[in-house]
């Protein structure tokens, strides 16, 4: 296999982020998002290829346990957290960050029912 | 609960209609309206509001009771449970090797994440499993020659326990006392040490109010003393480094549902150079080195292995995040409300589990109010009865502030959102508490709530 590219890295890094919006469980969901996040910006500055080599399997590994579980745990049904009306905030920026990524299945219990805002 | 009448009546009307799902905005969001009176509306509808009960929980912070599994650990599971699910002690064919193989590797994680050699970790059913075996096991096998040990006040139930049924048998037990920070006095702990004892058994971290013992200091004592140190290190094991031969640890207990490993399964740490004895508790087939007989559990040992493998990779990361939270927490929390005492030395600490006493308020009203989080006013195992808890009644709490403790337990998965709300929800509910309380009208006029004198009945 050719050595990653940073176009190959931002690929696995946005496939990644992808994924990992549809969690249905609200802790699962930003915990994955904010770990890839940090993890990703940790190791930037990385310049030996056999250790990118090693991160990006890494990566690509995780990117595999992400999908795996997020098939499986569709079938469960999505919980949701208590939403925040009395908070006030802007809603749009903040709304978003709990709505999982849309997805073109139509789902029994569909992960948009967990944590939302008015 | 939290709902409007409006929102039933806007569900029932979607429901009722069986459109297409894509004519919603965003892939079915369905607003949600939230009311802080939930006996006023009327359930008219008992399905939409049983439906919405499935779905909206609280919040999450209890996690020093027990922890979500992580998603990595359900991954390395799920192939145990569903293929590969021969017994690992049956040596004949390949779904007894492909098990005991799989066993193995969780055993080389488990040792790998505090130092020791995978032949020393014995895998139980829990933390209490191993408590026992390490209390009672090894104090029955050198009953011979030595019938004393030594315990702290502050310990959890099940080796305060075991200690007991072990005083029934005929062995005597110090109860060592902690200072109000709720470390122990190493200096009481040398004197405590007689020719006859066995064992000292100190809990790494404490999970009602989160204090690090100095464990290095211990087994440094202990070992010059040349008796056994155990240390239940359930709630430690992950967060914290620990290494079994730098701290000089005999008997370790490790729990799997407190490193976001699967329920029902833990693991035991003994010693072998120089070899610590122990008497098996279970008798059986010889399984575990014939310390702990019965089928070992590959799927819930192979998520503690992948549970192990995981917070030694995350440790860093997640100490890092919990600190900030608990800051967060802490300083909002303190800046906010007057008379809050955080329970337990504040230096020698764990940030992921905080124990806060609200003066002037009841510790239950408090719970209850604050029924959109999940959080508990003292360990799980103690929460049924009535009585304040014995640590914070050890650590010298006054009975009216050991009452009004809740603990605030906060891991990998804990968001600031979750943080801020909580903060939130428990300023707003200590202030309408407090502004309830006649002790606190009093304390507000200068009274000294200490100098009344309540007549007696």
């Amino acid at each position: 296999m050719a050595a990653s590219s940073r176009a190959q890295v931002l690929d696995l890094y946005r496939a990644m982020l992808r994924e990992s919006k549809h969690f249905s469980a609200y802790n699962y969901r930003t915990y994955a998002v904010r770990r890839i996040r940090d993890a990703f910006r940790e190791n930037k500055n990385v310049k030996d290829p056999v250790e990118i080599q090693t991160l990006v399997n890494k990566a690509k590994r995780d990117l595999e346990i992400i999908r795996r579980q997020v098939m499986s745990l569709k079938s469960t049904p999505a919980v949701g957290m208590v939403s925040r009306t009395h908070i006030p905030r802007t809603g749009a920026a903040l709304r978003n960050l709990y709505l999982p990524g849309s997805s073109s299945q139509s789902l029994p219990y569909s992960s948009s029912s967990s944590s939302e805002m008015t | 609960m939290l709902l409007r009448t409006a929102w039933r009546r806007a569900a029932a009307a979607v429901r009722a209609a069986p459109g297409p799902r894509s004519e919603a905005p965003a892939r079915g969001l369905r607003l949600r309206v939230v009311d802080n009176a939930p006996q006023s509306a009327v359930p008219s509808d008992t399905a939409t509001a049983l439906e919405v009960e499935s779905v909206l929980r609280p919040l999450y912070m209890d996690v020093q009771a027990t922890t979500p599994l992580d998603p990595r650990v359900l991954d390395a599971m799920l192939p145990y449970l569903v293929n590969y699910y021969g017994n690992p002690h049956s040596r004949t064919h390949a779904y007894g090797w492909e098990s005991e193989a799989a066993m193995e590797r969780a055993r080389q994680q488990v040792a790998s994440l505090i130092g020791a050699d995978p032949r020393e970790i014995i895998f139980t059913s829990g933390a209490t499993e191993s408590n026992n075996i390490a209390v009672k096991g090894v104090a029955r096998f050198y009953r011979s020659r030595k019938k004393h040990l030594i315990t702290t006040q502050t310990e959890h139930k099940c080796v305060l326990d075991s200690c007991r049924s072990l005083e029934a048998e005929g062995f005597q037990v110090t109860y060592l006392p902690v200072k109000k920070s709720g470390i122990i006095d190493l200096k009481e702990l040398e004197a405590a040490i007689q020719p006859d004892t066995s064992l000292v058994s100190v809990m790494t971290v404490n999970n009602e109010i989160g204090v690090k013992q100095p464990i290095a200091e211990i087994g440094q004592i202990c070992s010059s003393r040349r008796v056994y140190f155990h240390t239940d290190a359930a709630q430690a094991v992950g967060k914290i480094p620990l290494d079994v031969n730098d701290m000089k640890i005999d008997l370790m207990s490790i729990s799997g549902h407190k490193i976001y490993g699967p329920k029902g399964v833990g693991a035991i740490y003994i010693r072998r150079r120089p070899r610590v004895r122990v008497e098996a508790l279970q008798s059986g087939g010889g399984q575990e080195r014939g310390m702990r007989s019965g089928t070992v559990p590959t799927p819930l040992v192979v998520g503690l292995g992948a549970a192990c493998e995981v917070a030694q990779q995350e440790m860093e990361y997640d100490h890092k995040w919990i600190s900030k939270l608990a800051e967060r927490l802490t300083k909002k929390i303190m800046n906010s409300l007057p008379d809050v005492v955080m329970n337990g030395d504040p230096e020698h600490h764990y940030p992921g589990c905080i124990n806060l006493s609200f003066a002037y308020v009841e510790g239950e009203s408090l719970l209850m109010a604050l029924k959109d989080v999940a959080l508990s006013s003292g360990s799980a195992c103690t929460s049924a009865s009535l009585e304040p808890s014995y640590v914070l009644r050890a650590i010298g709490t006054d009975e009216d502030l050991a009452h009004s403790s809740i603990r605030f337990g906060i891991g990998r998965f804990t968001t600031e959102e979750e943080v801020d709300y909580t903060v939130e929800k428990c300023i707003h509910h200590v202030k309408r508490l407090r502004e309830m309380s006649p002790l606190w009208e009093m304390v507000q006029d200068g009274i000294d709530l200490k100098s009344i004198k309540w007549t007696q009945h």
